[in-house]
Parts: C-alpha cells; structure tokens; sequence
C-alpha cells in the first residue's frame, strides 16, 4: 500500500482491502478447523492426558514468534543494505516485531502452563524456553528503539541496525544456554513436547494449527503494516502544517 | 555522484554552501523550512535573526550534523545527502556548546582536538599562543576556566582544524572586548588564507563590520540578503 | 593558515582509536570518577549479596556468579559515565564533525571502558576471595586470567554500542539496562562458568573451564565485528 495521497482523510481510512478480507477469512476458518480438530478430534496423549492439547497453541506460536523474528531481521537487513533505504522495509520489520511480541508472549504463558500441567513446574532452564524468553525481552527493548522519535529514516536505521544485533545475540544465547544445561544433563529430562507421541491424527492437528497461525500472522502483519503506513502519513501530514506555521513565522515583522 | 572537488583548484571562485529549499527536522519540528542561500568561497557571512530562527540549525546542516530532509544541499562541493562523512571532516564547527573535556587541561584539550586532524605539536603551540592560552591557563583544567576562557579554547581547537569552512555560533558571547578583537582578526585572516567563514550573531553591530554579507533569517527561511561595509574578502 | 588537508587522510583509523580510548583514560586519571564512586559500589553490591544469600557455604559456591553479577551492574554505570563525559559540552558532535570516524569512536571508548573494568574485576575479585573465601588453585590461575580478559572484552563492546545508542538524551538512559542485560547473557553464563572451573567450588576441573573460552571469543569477535558496523547508525542523528 503506498502513502495515500494528500486529500485522503487520514481519520476514517481503513486498513481492509479485497485481499485482507479473503485472507481474515481463511485464517479464521483455519483457527475454527485447529479448535476442532485441536480440542475435539485428536486423541488425548496417553501419559499427559488432556493437557497435550496445550501443544496446539504453543508449538503454532514458537513457530510464528520464530518467523517474525526472522521477517523482522530480513526486513531490517533489506532497508539497511539496499541503496534505495525504503521505508517499507522499516514498516514491515516493526509490524512483524509487534505481532512477533505478542506470539512469544503466548509461546512463553502456554509453555508455562503446560510444563506446569505435565510436570508441575512453571519453568525449565531449557535451551528453547529461555532463548524464548529472551527473544522476548530484546523484542520489547526494540520496540522501545522505536520508539525513540525522530524523523521516519532515523528511526528505520536506528531500529534496523538494533534488529540485526538481535540477530547476532540470539544464537550466542541459545548455544550459550545449551551447552550450559549440558552441564546438567538436562537435555535427557523432557520437555512436555519431547514426550508426546505423535499419532497421525495428533500430527495433522498440529499442521492445522501452523497453517491457520501463519495465515492470522499474515493478515495481522498486513494490517498492522498498513497502520504504520497511515501513522507515518499522518506524521507527515503534521510536518507539512508545521512547516507553513514555521514559514508564516517569517512573515511576521521582526520575528516573533 | 561528482567526486569530491580537490580544494588546491578552487582558489577562490566556487560556491562553499549551496542550499536549494533546504528543509530539516529536530524532534518532528521544521527547524529549517524550505531555505534558499548560498555563501561564495572566501566570504564571511554574518547570519542575524531572532531566537528560534533558525540560525544554529543552518549552522549544523553545513557541518553535516543535521540530515537533509527535503531540498538539496552543497556544501564545498560536496552533497550534503549522500557525502556527509566527507563534508564534516572540511569543516569546524563552534557550537552552543564547546566540544571541551572538562576533566582535560586547556593543552590537552587543543592537543587532543588537533591529534585528531594530525595536527603537529608546532601548530597545536601555535594555536595556543594565538588564543591566548599560552602560559599559565594552559595547564588549567577547561572545568576550571571561565566561559570567555573555555570559549577560546574552543576556537584555539577549531584554529588546529585547519577547516575550509568556519562555522561559527554565537562566538562574540562570553568574550571580553580584547578577545573579542582578537577573534574578528583571526576570522579576517582565515578568509583571507582562503577559508569561508559564517558567524552566527544576535550583536548585529558587533559582527556587521566583519562580514561581507548579512543574511536574516526568522522562520526557517532566509528571508533576506544584503552586502555589509566589512573588511573581509568580498566577492 | 591555509587550509590544508594533506595530514587528515593520514591518520589511520587506529590511531584515531587510540587517541580515543587514551583521552579516556586520562579523562578517568583526573575525574577519578571510576575510582571513587563505581567501585565502591561495587563492593557494596558484593555486601548486599552476603545479606541476601545468608548463608557462607551459598555464598561461597556461588561467588563466581555473583562477581560477574555485581560487574554487570557496574558496567551499566561505567557506560553512562563514559558517555556522560562526550555530552557534558558536545564533545560528541565535536568528533562527528571532525569527520572521525565512528568505528574508531567505537573501538577507542570500548577500549577505554575494558581497562576500567579490568580494574573494576580485580578489585570485585579480592572483595569476592575476603566475603566468601573462594580459593584459587594454581592449576587456574591461566584459566582465571584468560576468563577474566575476555569476558571485560565482550562486555566493554557491547556497553559502548548501545551506550552509545541511548547517551545523551532524556528519556533515553533508561533504556541501556533492557539493552544491555540480555544481550550480555551469554558472557555472564560463559565467564560464571570458566571461574566456577578455575576456583574448583562447584567441584568442576579445571578443563571443563576451557570450551568457555571458546564461547566468549566468538562473542568478543561478533560484538567487535558487529558493533563497529553499527555504532556508526546507532549514533547518528
């Protein structure tokens, strides 16, 4: 979507078009297919019961928590290193790290509440759930990044720069926590999704649930994006007011 | 892209700033509106006008510290979009602040300030001496000085530049009436060896005697041009 | 007076560096700002931890860690400081504006900032050996000095980058801690580790210590590497 012209009111300009509403609906179809098949008609694990059914939300969202992370980084990378510095990438990098945030956030509270299901623990000093965790944290420091202000390329190059470090911290972290709990042997004590096995019926739910979160990622990013698009419109919009108060200053006589 | 200019040819002909519309933003405001000016090489411009004009802002887009955000740019020769890294290194820049280390003394300052340009120990003595901190200030630590004080120490730090354009903001302020003096010869000859000078100034009176050419500004505009009677290199 | 700038393009970005992280020092040399304020906190920090831990045979267990802890913490306040000292009267533009460039600005106050900490450890170390009474075996005092070196290494780069990220402006210093914290994981897991192994109080030998080491190379080599890419975005306006 390009910067929509002068004379559109930013106000009541939607974010929907013809693709987005095919997409939502699909996505929402997907989802109802995963509550189906995930609560309903896929087998409940023989050792963890009922509460295996948690993994159909949790291994989903790693997996878009994951995905954004890389879009965010890949979009970064293509803002910085090609001549042209569109803004577009900078939109689509921020997007996709507000919806990332949120999947982690939900990667993070299902994990928890399965591990407390299945083992009675909250939390697991794993190499996957912390790399997890701190994916989070540097998330939210770069949204914070951000948010910092300045004029639209400023912020892209500044938050760009910000999301490729992410990119060079997460794999220290996560081989720097794997051979910690080495350490430890932990890697032999399960994690609630190493112990399920996987049945056909239990292995297409879980498709299910990857296909319909990729599409609701999708849909919400396109949106999201959009937003961004009318937002940095609507800075630009008040840059341009600001600019004929500033140049009437001029007209006064002797200044202000 | 034009390669950078080699400065040995442009004696004292050519443009040293060039701005088309030149518009530039600090925390979503429009310091700049649209400015239109240009400075011949060898000049010394004085920029006058009231608070908030914009006066420092036009200072910082030419020492390439503030990004172009609309129009177009040149600053000797250079563009300011795509070659800032090269503009900034040609240029000396005496800001609001002084660029000092208040923990270093005087000498160290200017020392330090002129390693960075590999000034030698002779042209680092010799700015000391031309400021007047020879002696026993030099060995003071810049903390301890006084505003005039700290204030020639920063021009002793832009003298070991050696930069083809001077950028100079409120640098009358703070300075007693000798330094003062001292300082109007010491931009007369810089523009007389070749640099470019513009001086940012609310004392209209004081500077105009210096400079070849006065601009106003109010509003993020140059709104006006004329020449001044100073002794400077004219056009 | 002409202007000349032969001699400019002379220096090499090293030597900037150098210049650099030598102002530094001295700058600390005089302000003794370091000296007198971080380091006691540091040490009041290692006192905290023996309130909180209460317990000797804890405490003396997890010495390593809580060293690493209290540095990490003192880094956060090391990083303002250096960056403090480039804001004080613009002296940060000034280096912009002497077309210095901003990997030279990065290497030469991590530099500076390492030779601090390296300081800073060995003094949390000795406070750390008298509150807790760690022993150091011979056997590890290579794998101790190595760790040691390193990790300040590591942690210098990666304060000075996003120091450098969030110096200078209101609203902004707050910041450095969410920064900083995570990314440094890795180093305060790696050097905890390579300590444990060098003092023996978790019962480790000396060469489980070492693959540590390889860890906390790779981290210096990315963060330098990295960082001096950029620094130069980070602290652009």
């Amino acid at each position: 979507m390009s910067i929509p012209p002068d004379d559109t009111d930013i106000t009541t300009a939607g974010t929907s078009s013809a693709a987005t509403r095919l997409l939502g609906t699909l996505a929402v179809v997907g989802v109802a297919w995963l509550v189906a098949f995930g609560l309903l008609f896929s087998p409940a694990d023989r050792d963890q019961r009922e509460s295996v059914r948690i993994m159909y939300v949790h291994v989903p969202s790693a997996w878009l928590a994951y995905l954004a992370f890389i879009v965010t980084a890949g979009a970064s990378a293509l803002y910085l290193f090609r001549a042209a510095h569109s803004l577009a990438w900078d939109r689509l990098a921020g997007a996709s790290a507000e919806v990332g945030v949120v999947f982690m956030g939900i990667t993070l509270l299902t994990g928890m509440l399965w591990g407390r299901l299945s083992w009675g623990v909250f939390w697991t000093w794993d190499a996957r759930l912390t790399t997890t965790a701190f994916l989070f944290v540097t998330y939210v420091g770069y949204l914070a990044v951000r948010r910092l202000g300045g004029t639209h390329q400023q912020r892209a190059r500044r938050s760009a720069a910000v999301a490729l470090l992410g990119v060079l911290e997460i794999p220290l972290v996560h081989f720097s926590v794997r051979l910690w709990r080495n350490l430890h042997q932990e890697s032999t004590v399960a994690r609630p999704d190493g112990d399920v096995k996987m049945d056909g019926l239990m292995l297409f739910s879980l498709v299910v649930g990857l296909v319909a979160f990729t599409l609701l990622y999708v849909w919400l990013v396109i949106h999201r994006q959009r937003a961004l698009v009318l937002e940095d419109a609507a800075e630009d919009h008040g840059l341009e007011q600001a600019l004929s108060d500033r140049r009437a200053e001029a007209a006064l006589p002797g200044g202000r | 892209m034009s390669p950078a200019p080699d400065p040995t040819t442009h004696p004292g002909g050519g443009l040293a700033v060039e701005f088309t519309d030149a518009v530039a933003i600090v925390g979503g405001f429009p310091v700049l509106a649209g400015a239109n000016f240009h400075v011949r090489r060898g000049e010394i411009v004085l920029l006058h006008g009231p608070n908030g004009a914009g006066k420092t802002s036009l200072l910082r887009l030419c020492a390439g510290l503030l990004p172009l955000e609309r129009g177009q740019g040149r600053v000797l020769g250079l563009d300011l979009v795509r070659q800032r890294a090269d503009v900034r290194r040609r240029v000396g820049l005496l800001g609001h602040g002084n660029g000092l280390y208040v923990d270093l003394t005087v000498s160290e300052n200017v020392a330090f300030w002129g390693a960075t340009v590999g000034a030698g120990a002779g042209e680092i003595a010799a700015a000391l001496v031309r400021m007047g901190l020879d002696g026993r200030l030099a060995t003071v630590a810049v903390g301890r000085c006084s505003a005039g004080q700290k204030r020639r120490t920063a021009l002793a730090c832009l003298v070991v530049r050696r930069a083809e354009l001077w950028l100079l903001d409120e640098p009358h302020a703070s300075l007693d009436a000798a330094a003062r003096d001292e300082l109007d010869d010491l931009l007369r000859k810089a523009a007389a060896a070749g640099a470019t000078v513009i001086v940012a100034s609310h004392e209209t009176e004081r500077a105009a005697p210096l400079a070849t050419r006065q601009l106003a500004v109010a509003g993020g505009l140059v709104v006006d041009d004329t020449p001044s009677p100073g002794v400077g290199r004219g056009t | 007076m002409a202007p000349d700038h032969s001699a400019a393009g002379a220096i090499s970005p090293w030597r900037l560096a150098w210049l650099i992280a030598l102002k530094d020092l001295r700058i600390e040399a005089r302000s003794r700002v370091v000296v007198y304020q971080v380091l006691p906190f540091a040490v009041i920090v290692m006192v905290m931890f023996g309130f909180a831990l209460d317990d000797d045979g804890i405490a003396q267990r997890v010495a390593p860690g809580l060293i690493w802890l209290a540095t990490l913490f003192s880094l956060l306040v090391v990083v303002q400081r250096s960056f403090a000292v480039e804001a004080a009267d613009g002296a940060l533009d000034a280096l912009r504006v002497a077309g210095v460039d901003a990997v030279s600005i990065f290497l030469g106050k991590a530099l500076a900032m390492a030779a601090q900490l390296v300081v800073l450890e060995l003094v949390l170390f000795v406070t750390a050996v008298v509150l807790y009474g760690p022993r150091v075996r011979p056997g590890g005092l290579a794998l101790l000095v190595v760790t040691w070196v390193l990790a300040t290494i590591g942690l210098a780069l990666v304060g000075t980058l996003y120091g450098g990220l969030t110096a200078g402006f209101t609203g902004r210093e707050t910041l450095l801690p969410l920064l900083v914290l995570p990314v440094v994981a890795p180093v305060l897991i790696g050097a905890t580790r390579a300590v444990e192994s060098a003092l023996g109080t978790t019962g480790a030998a000396v060469s489980e210590g070492w693959p540590w080491i390889g860890l906390l190379t790779v981290f210096a080599g990315a963060f330098g590497v990295g960082g001096s890419l950029a620094f130069g975005p980070l602290i652009d306006e």
